[in-house]
Formats: C-alpha cells, sequence, structure tokens
C-alpha cells in the first residue's frame, strides 16, 4: 500500500480520541482493523492527515450481557462475534452474520464499528442489526447518544454519525428467533443481497417482526411491508411465502453492476427474505 | 568398515517440499527484499483512459517534488530505450515501453517517476497531469473487425493483428496451399452437426507475488545486475543485453525467490526494460515493484479465445470433422508470445480424437485493452474446451453418454506415435484406459443414477466429463525463438556434497526437491547432500525457464544427463582407487565399491576427495568431477487424462456449487506424487475458477471493471469438494526420465467438465450451452426464462 503521508496517534479513550478528532477539523480518520479505511486509502480515495488508531482503547472491544440486554463495543473483530458462546446460544443470527463476512484475515482484523461506520452498501452486519431493532451508541464532543440502527444509516456510505462522534458500541435484546441469509458475491464475500430477520411469536402467532436488508440499495432498510404482512398472523410456511412475496417491492433504487443486475437482485431479496424468515422460524 | 544405512529410494515416493518450511514461515528472499545502497524507486505514471491521443504531459509538479531524481515521458524514454521486441515471427506494430503519442489501454505507461522512495515516486505520479484527446475504444473483438472499424494502429486497419490463418487437413504447412475437398466431404457426409459459439473468456493470471525488478547498472565495470520475479532469467538476460547494447556477458540476471508466475512471468515487460535502461541511464540501483491494482492492468492477461465450433458426426456418434473459426482477442499490443499462444489452441484442436478432417482458422484481433500472452495452459485449455463442450452437445444431441461419444472416436493406444490433422506427433497415449480409470473412481454408473434421483426430486445437479490432451515439455528448438533445451551441471564437491544447478528456474514447482531426489538416487547418496540451484545466471551458466509444463520432462532430463557424465568419471576415479575396473563400480548407500566386493569400497566422499586431491592421478583423467548437459528433446510430450465433474445448481438463486471433482491424470512417470498433487491441485483451482467465478470484465468505454480481488473472484479452498485424484502412467519416448510434465494439466479437463455439469444440470430447461463463467444470475435467467 503506497497511501499519502499522514500522521497517526494511538487513542488511550474514547475521549482522547474524541479530541483528537475534534482538533483536527475533518481531516483525520478512525482506525480500528483498517479493512474499510486501508483499501480507500490505498487507492488514494482517501487521504487522511492523521489516522486515530482507536483498536487498543481500553473497553472499546468485547461483547457483554447487561441487563438482559447484549453489548458488542466498537473495536471487536468479526472472529469474535462470530465465535461469541454468549451470542451462539442467546442470538446466533449475528454471530452467523459475522462468520459469513469477507474470509478469515478479513474476519480477523475487521471489526464491527468500523462496518458500521463506513456503511458500505453491502455489508453485512447493517441488515442485521437492523432486524435486531439495534442501537448504535455513540459518543461526541456533546456527550452520548444513543441511534437507532434503522435510523442510522442514511444513504450511500452516510450514517448519523457527527465528524467528532466515534461509535463506542452496539446494544440489542438478544433474539434467538433470528436469522441472516445472503447471498455472496463470490470475489469479495460481501452480499449481493443480504437479509436479516427477527421474530416475536406468541402462542403461534407472530406478535412482531423485524425485517432489514443489505446489499441491494444504498444502505440498510427494513422492509416494513414484510413486517407488516408478518404481523399478527400465525407463524406459518404460507405466512412467510405471502410476506416475502412483498419483499423489495417499492424500493426503485436497486444497485446493478457487473455481479448482478437490478432485476436479479429484486428477485433474491424474495429468496433471502424467505431463507432468513424460515431460519428464525426455526429458532423458535 | 562402517555399517551404511540403507538409502531409500526417492524417485517415485511423495518426499515433502524442501522449499515450504522457507516460504511459509516468510523467510524467503524475493525481488522486494533485494536493497542496495543508494537505491532508487521507480513508478510508473499510466493511462487512465483505454484509447487516447496524449495531447499534453505536464511533469514541472513533480520535478519540482523534493526526493525526486528524475521524471521522464515516453518521447523522452525512447531517446534511450527502443521499441518492446517481441518472441514471435508475426508482423507487430510499433510498442513503446512508454507511450509516446497514443495511449491504447488503460494501464499503459504514459510517465516514469525516478524518487528517493517508493511513497514520494507515488506522490510524484499523481503530481503528472496528462490531457488525452479521447479516442473511442475497440473492446468487442468482433466489432473491432467489421465495417469502419476504430482503428488501434494505423498499419492495422481492420485491426487484424494476423490471420486468418488456415490450419488442419488440406491445409499445407506453411499455410499458402488450402484444399477444402477433405473437410467439405466430411460435413456433407454428416447425419449431424453441431454448431455453437462458444467464448473462452479474459482471465487474470495473478501470482500472489506481483511482479517486480531491481536493476544495478556498475558503471565501473560496465556489467548490468537485473533481479526480476521471472520464470526465466536467461531470457531475461537475452533481452536486457540486447535492448542496453550489452553482451551476454555484461548481464547477470536473477530471479530469486518468484511467488508464483503462471505464465505471465515469461514476458518481459516493458517495466524490465525502462528500470535496467534508467539504471544504466542514471548509474543508479533502482527498484519497481507492481502494486496489485498495476498487475490487474499491467501485466498480460489470459485466454480471450472466441470460437465458432462446428462438429459433424454421424448418428452413431463418429465424428467425421470439426471446423474451428477462433477469433483470439489480444488486446492492445503483441507482447512476447502473444501471437503464438492461440496457434496452440489452433495445434490442438485434435484433442483426443481421430477425427478424418479438421480445420482450424485463426485470426488475432486488437482491442483497447490489456494485452493477452500465456496464462496456465496457454492456448490447450481453449482448445480442450472448444472441443470438449462440442463433444458433449453432440453426445447430448444423441442421448449418448458421454464417456462412450468419446470412446469411440479415441485415437487407439495402438496408433502412437500419431500424425494429428493439425500437425502434432502426439508421443504416447492410451486415452482409454484414463477414461476408464475415472469413470471407475467416480462409480460412473452409480453417479448417474445419483444425479438421476436428484433430479427427480428436483433438484438441479448434473454431470460433466471431460477429456484432454495437451503439449508439454516445450522443446524442441524449432518449437521456440530461445531454443527449446535445457541445461544442468552437476558437481560432487570434494567433501561429497552434490550441487547441481538447472535453467529450469522453479517458481512453485518444487524442482529443489525433486531434482534432489533424482540426484540422490542416481549416486546413491542422502537426499541432504544434494542441493539445487537455479535463478542465477551467474550461477547456472545456461537456460530456458519454465514454462509449458517443461521443466521435469527438458529440465529434469538435462540433469539426468549431467548426472551421468559425472557418475561414468567418478567411477574411474574409483576404479583407480579400488584397482578394479570401472565397469565393475557401483554407487550403493554412500558408499562406492566394486560389484560382488561390498567390502572393498570406499565412502562416496572419500572418493570425490580424491578426484580433488588426485596423487596419483589416475592416467587420461582431469582432477574434479562437474559436467554439463544440454538436452534437447526430440519432441514436445503430450500428457493426458479425464476429469470428471458433479455440481448442483440453487433453483432459487442460480448458484452452482461443485459437488465431485474427479481427476485422472497421465503425466508419464511421476518423481515426486505428492509434488504433482499439487500441480494438479493448483490447476484444479484455475480450471474450476474460470468455471465458475473468473472472468475479466471491461466496461463499454475500455475501463476494467473488475481492477481488484474485490471484484475479481479467486478462488479459494471453500469454492472445492475434496479432489479425487488419480494417474495412468504412460511414459514418453521424448526424453530419458518418461516424464512429460503435470503443471497445466489441471487447467484442462476440469473446464469443460464443470460447464458441460451445468448443461447438464439445467437440461430439463432445454439449454444446450452456457458461456463461462458459470455466474449465478445468468443461471438463474435458464432457470427462470419467464420471469428473467
Amino acid at each position: 500500500m503506497i497511501p499519502t503521508s499522514f500522521d497517526y496517534a494511538r487513542a488511550t479513550s474514547i475521549d482522547d480520541a474524541i479530541a483528537r478528532l475534534g482538533a483536527a477539523s475533518g481531516s483525520a480518520k478512525l482506525l480500528a482493523g483498517g479493512h474499510s479505511l486501508v483499501p480507500l486509502m490505498k487507492l488514494r480515495l482517501s487521504e487522511p492527515s492523521l489516522l486515530i488508531d482507536i483498536a487498543r482503547i481500553p473497553g472499546l472491544s468485547g461483547i457483554r450481557e447487561k441487563g438482559g440486554k447484549i453489548e458488542i463495543g466498537a473495536a471487536t473483530v468479526h472472529h469474535d462475534v462470530a465465535t461469541s458462546a454468549l451470542l451462539l446460544d442467546k442470538c446466533p443470527a449475528l454471530a452467523e452474520t459475522a462468520a459469513t463476512i469477507g474470509d478469515p484475515q478479513v474476519r480477523n482484523r475487521g471489526t464491527m464499528g468500523g462496518s458500521l461506520a463506513h456503511a458500505d452498501p453491502a455489508a453485512d452486519y447493517p441488515g442485521m442489526l437492523v432486524a435486531l431493532d439495534a442501537e448504535i451508541h455513540l459518543k461526541g464532543t456533546e456527550g452520548w447518544r444513543a441511534v437507532k440502527a434503522s435510523d442510522f444509516f442514511q444513504a450511500l456510505f452516510t450514517v448519523d454519525l457527527r465528524p467528532d462522534e466515534i461509535i463506542a458500541g452496539v446494544q440489542f435484546t438478544p433474539q434467538r428467533a433470528a436469522a441472516y441469509a445472503k447471498l455472496h458475491q463470490r470475489a469479495s464475500h460481501f452480499a449481493i443481497v443480504g437479509v436479516g430477520a427477527s421474530l416475536d411469536v406468541s402462542g403461534g402467532t407472530i406478535t412482531a417482526a423485524r425485517v432489514g436488508l443489505t446489499g441491494a440499495s444504498t444502505h440498510a432498510m427494513r422492509l416494513a411491508n414484510v413486517e407488516a404482512a408478518l404481523a399478527g398472523k400465525p407463524l406459518s410456511d404460507a405466512t412467510i411465502a405471502s410476506a416475502s412475496a412483498v419483499a423489495g417491492d417499492g424500493i426503485d433504487d436497486l444497485n446493478a453492476d457487473i455481479h448482478a443486475s437490478a432485476d436479479y437482485r429484486r428477485a433474491m431479496i424474495k429468496v433471502f427474505t424467505a431463507r432468513a424468515l424460515k431460519e428464525a422460524a426455526a429458532r423458535m | 568398515m562402517p555399517t551404511s544405512p540403507v538409502l531409500p529410494k526417492l524417485v517415485g515416493s511423495r518426499v515433502k517440499r524442501r522449499e515450504d518450511p522457507r516460504l511459509i514461515q516468510g523467510k524467503g528472499t524475493y525481488v522486494d527484499d533485494v536493497k542496495i545502497a543508494g537505491m532508487q524507486y521507480v513508478a510508473f505514471k499510466r493511462s487512465d483512459v483505454a484509447h487516447g491521443r496524449i495531447v499534453s504531459i505536464d511533469t514541472s509538479a513533480a520535478d519540482a517534488m523534493e526526493g525526486v531524481e528524475a521524471v521522464f515521458t515516453g518521447a523522452q524514454i525512447a531517446e534511450f530505450v527502443a521499441p518492446m521486441p517481441i518472441g514471435t515471427p508475426f508482423p507487430s506494430p510499433d510498442h513503446r515501453v512508454v507511450a509516446t503519442d497514443v495511449v491504447r489501454f488503460a494501464g499503459e505507461p504514459v510517465a516514469v517517476v525516478v524518487a528517493t522512495d517508493r511513497y514520494v515516486a507515488r506522490d510524484a505520479v499523481d503530481a503528472i497531469t496528462v490531457r488525452y484527446d479521447i479516442l473511442p475504444a475497440a473492446v468487442d473483438p468482433e466489432a473491432a473487425l467489421q465495417g469502419k472499424p476504430i482503428v488501434i494502429h494505423d498499419k492495422f486497419p481492420n485491426n487484424v493483428a494476423i490471420g486468418p490463418i488456415p490450419g488442419g487437413t488440406g491445409v499445407s504447412p506453411d499455410g499458402k496451399s488450402v484444399d477444402d475437398s477433405a473437410i467439405e466431404k466430411a460435413f456433407a457426409a454428416a447425419e449431424i452437426v453441431i454448431s455453437q459459439r462458444m467464448m473462452n473468456q479474459r482471465l487474470a493470471p495473478s501470482a500472489m507475488e506481483p511482479r517486480g525488478v531491481v536493476a544495478h547498472y556498475e558503471a565501473g565495470k560496465g556489467t548490468m545486475t537485473i533481479w526480476s520475479s521471472t520464470q526465466n532469467p536467461h531470457i531475461l538476460r537475452t533481452f536486457i543485453a540486447m535492448m542496453n547494447g550489452m553482451g551476454e556477458s555484461q548481464v547477470r540476471a536473477i530471479a530469486p525467490e518468484v511467488g508464483g508466475g503462471f505464465g505471465a512471468k515469461i514476458n518481459i515487460y516493458a517495466e524490465e526494460y525502462v528500470v535496467a535502461g534508467l539504471s544504466k541511464r542514471l548509474e543508479l540501483p533502482l527498484k519497481w515493484v507492481e502494486d496489485r491494482s498495476e498487475a490487474f492492468v499491467a501485466t498480460i492477461h489470459g485466454r480471450d479465445i472466441l470460437g465458432y465450433i462446428d462438429l459433424a458426426a454421424r448418428r452413431d456418434g463418429t465424428v467425421l470433422g470439426l471446423k474451428m473459426r477462433l477469433i483470439a482477442d489480444i488486446g492492445a499490443y503483441n507482447m512476447l508470445l502473444t501471437a503464438a499462444i492461440p496457434t496452440l489452441t489452433m495445434l490442438m484442436a485434435n484433442a483426443t480424437y481421430a477425427i478424418p478432417a479438421i480445420r482450424v482458422t485463426l485470426t488475432e484481433v486488437f482491442t483497447n485493452k490489456t494485452p493477452t500472452d500465456a496464462y496456465r495452459g496457454a492456448g490447450r485449455p481453449e482448445a480442450t474446451y472448444f472441443v470438449e463442450r462440442a463433444m458433449d452437445m453432440l453426445a447430448r444431441e444423441l442421448k449418448m453418454d458421454p464417456a462412450e461419444v468419446r470412446r469411440k472416436n479415441f485415437i487407439p493406444a495402438d496408433q502412437f506415435p500419431f500424425h494429428t490433422q493439425m500437425g502434432a506427433v502426439y508421443d504416447s497415449g492410451d486415452y482409454e484406459k484414463a477414461l476408464d480409470r475415472a469413470l471407475q473412481n467416480a462409480d460412473w454408473d452409480q453417479l448417474k443414477k445419483d444425479r438421476d434421483k436428484a433430479k427427480a426430486e428436483g433438484r438441479l445437479v448434473g454431470l460433466g466429463l471431460s477429456m484432454y490432451v495437451e503439449v508439454c515439455g516445450i522443446g524442441p528448438s524449432a518449437s521456440l525463438p530461445t531454443g527449446g533445451w535445457e541445461h544442468s551441471q552437476v558437481t560432487i564437491e570434494r567433501d561429497g556434497r552434490i550441487t547441481a544447478t538447472t535453467g529450469a528456474s522453479p517458481h512453485g514447482q518444487g524442482n529443489e526437491t525433486t531434482f534432489a531426489q533424482m540426484l540422490a538416487d542416481q549416486f546413491s547418496v542422502p537426499f541432504e547432500h544434494v542441493t539445487i540451484l537455479h535463478g542465477d545466471t551467474a550461477v547456472v551458466k545456461q537456460g530456458i525457464g519454465t514454462f509449458g509444463s517443461r521443466s521435469q520432462a527438458v529440465g529434469g532430463a538435462a540433469l539426468h544427463m549431467a548426472g551421468n557424465k559425472v557418475k561414468t568419471k567418478m567411477a574411474k576415479f574409483a576404479a583407480a582407487l579400488l584397482e578394479a575396473h570401472e565397469d565393475d563400480i557401483v554407487f550403493e548407500n554412500g558408499r562406492v565399491s566394486v560389484k560382488g566386493a561390498p567390502a572393498k569400497g570406499r565412502t562416496f566422499a572419500e572418493v570425490a576427495s580424491y578426484a580433488y586431491i588426485p596423487v596419483p592421478l589416475p592416467p587420461g583423467l582431469e582432477p574434479g568431477l562437474s559436467d554439463e548437459a544440454f538436452f534437447e528433446p526430440s519432441n514436445n510430450t503430450y500428457p493426458f487424462g479425464c476429469h470428471i465433474s458433479m455440481l448442483e445448481i440453487d433453483r432459487d438463486t442460480g448458484e452452482p456449487k461443485l459437488l465431485r471433482l474427479v481427476a485422472v491424470d497421465d503425466a508419464g512417470n511421476l518423481i515426486n506424487p505428492l509434488i504433482v498433487e499439487g500441480q494438479i491441485h493448483g490447476g484444479l483451482a484455475q480450471g474450476i475458477g474460470q468455471a465458475m467465478i473468473e472472468e475479466v470484465v471491461y466496461g463499454e468505454d475500455g475501463q476494467l471493471l473488475t481492477g481488484s480481488f474485490m471484484d475479481y473472484a479467486l478462488p479459494r479452498a471453500i469454492d472445492f469438494p475434496r479432489f479425487e485424484l488419480d494417474n495412468t502412467v504412460t511414459p514418453t519416448p521424448v526424453n530419458p526420465l518418461g516424464a512429460k510434465g503435470c503443471g497445466e494439466a489441471g487447467t484442462l479437463g476440469s473446464t469443460p467438465s464443470i460447464v458441460s455439469a451445468a448443461v447438464d444440470a439445467l437440461s430439463e430447461f432445454g439449454v444446450t450451452h452456457i458461456d463461462m463463467m458459470l455466474r449465478p444470475e445468468k443461471l438463474w435467467r435458464i432457470i427462470h426464462g419467464g420471469q428473467a
């Protein structure tokens, strides 16, 4: 990699990182695993003057259970999410999502926070976190904020993150009846289409459903029409089939590239919505 | 008398590669590890347009940067570096090492920076401003030939680089006399004709180590040392000397550890000429190392041959004739062997079959893309693909077992050496044996039942089978502009250790292991006592290089011959020492003794020592134990085999999954089956990659859309089932080892077998052919034709 020259600083705490970000007034980038940022720097599409390394900030990585919720630190690498005993027990869908990211080298370096901040339209975590109704915890010079995942991803590579803010972690209520299904792009192993699904079922009836889509469009989003088609219905193959049939309807800015046309993506949204829902239902 | 341990016979055994510990522990020395005091770095400004006239180049900002030694435009470079030479006899357009007026592919160099470090050099490249008058790009090879096309080279007004060249039945060897009667008769007699347009798509070789070069011209000595990640340092030396007006004796070329080549590092590239030329001009040691983004555009691509195939047959499956009209998209320029590669597709059109009449015509066309050249298999996978897919289509049309259609048309085992319609002389073969072994290993009849059962359950499962024969062991000298021999020198050191050199310059083939096995057996000494040196023209006196699966068949044969010469001389020294006749001297378990009297002997080291301190010197002998050999093969070798694939396609998504791959390969005698399996594995990986996930894609403007591993898929372990390998052994008579070569074999049969399996899986949708790669969307559209 031959990037433009940059300074490097290792942040000792979240506040230290925030202070350095603020001082650099927009010309600094946070570095954790480097798996989103470094490829851009390599191509000189990103030319930060300062890299603030947050990978070693105490407490910024790790997976914890607290008050019935699970918190994952932003600097947690995908491999640790994929192999977390806590997640595999209480929320296997998120561990599975992490296990589908890239390849072993990527999973041992790339971080949850980096993936969310970069917000590649084909990234895996956003689709699942939207379905888990996760909160993303941010801290900046003005203090803490919590943003719903479904509000965080706003547009192509655009998230609700201010220039002086850092992602500290994500928090969500663990859900066993959830799953992530994905069509792999064979080169990058990003998602051509990825769907996260989470079901609340009571007495055989779906009381609530959350479905998150990634890869298909500019950014991750909830599929409200699918959720509506599931809510209040009996959990059955027929319900899943009819709800999946409307998945992707109304999305008019589907991605198209050499790997998949918009038409194909539209069809795959339905296929992978059904697969995610079936897998989630099987985990009841 | 000390008893010697019994040494195991090593040839034919699975000795682990002695190269691997250092390579997998990061202890290898590659070009980028070479550092010389005062060395500066070179970076290339490359065209970001596919076709354009250079209006202006402003290098002033780059020149002014601190740490920049010099900046050169193409015109300035042209003052002291000649245009690119090629290694084929075909007409070729002017090709500047750095473009002077027109750029013809995105990635072509337009300016060069020399700076104190790599980062400054890159910054300076970014500071150069080039303005282009952008011209339309020729991207589609057929469009580039038709009407009034976009002209890439003025002297080639229809973009036709070569051709159409006719070959085959009724065509004289010089191509000037063409008699169509036999091929016309074959098609007139046909009861069925299979016709198909097939694309054998462009691939990026993608060696793990990109290219790199360090050049050090020492003005005081008038010598040049060049380190390059190359498959053939001796050929590099020849061209570097020629291009710099130096004698070959003044140039030393070194290929240190080379992290893969796959054919792409046969070429001598513009960067090698420029870095060497600049080192001489500036009297500075210089380094350039390609980055991965550069490798995708600046290193040659492979394949990219379009075939219009017609196969004439009787309804009993007997093939009567074959027509292949080939259009090779060679990109913007001829590189070293570019023009010759598609001629290998012509040469191998006979495949494994006794086809009575064949007509191939080849046209090579310029387009605004990266030039093509040799990539693992180099012309033979394309021939195999076209013929084997056509054979499969014939079997499907006739509702015959694909194995039986092939069996019906094989060149019989008693017909070798076999003169093909294309002018090749197949050295040896037993195709039916390889087919039968593969059918047996795959349990073909059961496999067909399994497929039928899966299909009955609604699954899209298919089977594919492919034969192949390739031309390997490249030599003899008539087949290569450099000569087609190989060289080796074997030296018994005075302590009894053996040092041998080989001109077959390995870059993953494991010659340090296999060649040591051979000498250890030849002299009956421990494997650890043998060292194989390669990759340095100052150490290895002569050589051609490693490509075309030749290192064992040609290089190994030279080693064997040199070893025999030294052994003969050593026997004379032993005879003098033991007061016996040289014909009675035997080499056993590290000892040299008299036949039938093992007690009457000396250790191998004692005899070696005597040869260097010959007191007394036996009459008629010079001191020392060192000799060399050049091996000139009498013919190429023609390895063959049969690959069987089982594939399942996801009905909902179109995703293909390879379930089984059964390969039977016949590379003649094997020195080290473990290394051969490794070579087959690598070849299969790349053959499967071509069928399933690899494809270089250009946009209509000539921009490369697969310019990184984010978009160009290289196969990984998760893409494969466990390979089921086996081999038959049909030795070649053309070298003393009976070895044929195995480096490329995996890329030949696997690819068509997988595509045929995909067609079989989707047969219910009426599909008869699918172009590679097997992109899921493409398959999904076949399955869901109505929705697509």
